[in-house]
């Protein structure tokens, strides 16, 4: 059971954040590569779902997984996407991405007049607080991953 | 201005009379400095736009709803729950246009307004143009660019405030450039 590492994206593609935490396997390109080649699969799999979808979709796609990781997505109305790669014991890591972004986001972010919304995020307080969520999290155990 | 995190479940509450004089001071200095009601309208919006832009994620990360289905439904969040949240009053919706893409949100009571009265030399402010500002910017962020004014004000003599908002369209979000 762990955590991999978790992005968070603006409206516009822009990642806003990132961080890891049991990451053993680095991809090797560019983190800016990735934070795109990330986004667009993001995009891709996003209006492909609600495009075959047969019903109107509220919540859209919640996670996806292959035979190593599971990507939990989260996506507010505003339209930030959080996303978080674990291993496949987690199997719903839905209220933990709520709880960043209600708890942690919304409180250190926007509520922070000094940080300018829509550009990466640099407050101290608020990586160290996710940092501090995300070790004390009931499934973060990187010694038996 | 130090709310920390552990958010008890809510409300906090404020005095509300000093946010009633807190905003009149600010709309008075605004006069001081604009000269201009016109002026002094357009910087209310703006910053009720600014405000909008960052309370709507307080107001998600609260309410925890969901993407609305129509207009209406918009509506209806907008005059039940924002307005009882941030505001305390529940406005009613009303005067729909046929076409369903306009409709108006009148206010028996306006909290901003309390103790004012307007000088015969500000007759084209509009007090409380910062909600306009808010209602536009918080909805900007939800996809949705809409035209907001006030029509009615019971501050130049009119029986209700209403507030009269009208749906433009749906902001699409698109890949970013330079990404195929």
């Amino acid at each position: 059971m762990t955590v991999h590492n978790l992005y968070i994206f603006d409206r516009n593609g822009n990642c806003l954040f990132y961080n890891e935490w049991n990451r053993k396997k680095q991809a090797g390109i560019s983190k800016d590569e990735e934070f795109k080649l990330m986004y667009g699969m993001l995009f891709s799999i996003r209006s492909f779902v609600s495009k075959m979808s047969p019903l109107d979709m509220k919540e859209g796609f919640l996670s996806f997984q292959t035979s190593k990781y599971r990507l939990h997505y989260y996506e507010t109305p505003s339209g930030l996407k959080f996303v978080l790669n674990t291993d496949l014991s987690v199997s719903n890591a839905r209220d933990t991405l709520q709880h960043i972004y209600s708890n942690l986001y919304v409180e250190h972010i926007v509520k922070n007049p000094v940080c300018v919304l829509g550009h990466g995020l640099d407050s101290e307080l608020f990586s160290s607080r996710l940092d501090a969520f995300i070790r004390a999290l009931p499934y973060y155990s990187p010694r038996a991953a | 201005m130090s709310r920390q995190s552990n958010r008890t479940t809510d409300s906090k509450k404020m005095n509300s009379e000093l946010f009633t004089l807190t905003y009149g001071a600010l709309v008075t200095q605004l006069c001081k400095d604009y000269e201009n009601d016109e002026e002094v309208n357009k910087q209310l919006d703006k910053m009720g736009y600014n405000i909008g832009v960052r309370l709507i994620e307080d107001f998600l990360a609260r309410s925890s709803i969901g993407r609305c289905q129509d207009f209406r439904e918009t509506a209806d969040v907008i005059a039940k729950v924002a307005f009882k949240m941030y505001l305390g009053t529940t406005p009613s919706v009303t005067n729909w246009s046929p076409a369903g893409d306009e409709f108006s949100l009148i206010l028996e009571s306006n909290p901003l307004v309390d103790f004012v009265e307007l000088p015969d030399n500000h007759n084209t402010l509009i007090y409380s143009n910062l909600l306009c500002g808010a209602l536009r910017g918080s909805l900007e962020m939800v996809q949705m660019a809409v035209d907001v004014k006030f029509v009615q004000d019971t501050l130049r003599g009119d029986n209700v405030t209403e507030i009269r908002m009208k749906f433009i369209k749906r902001i699409e979000e698109n890949l970013p450039a330079g990404d195929e």
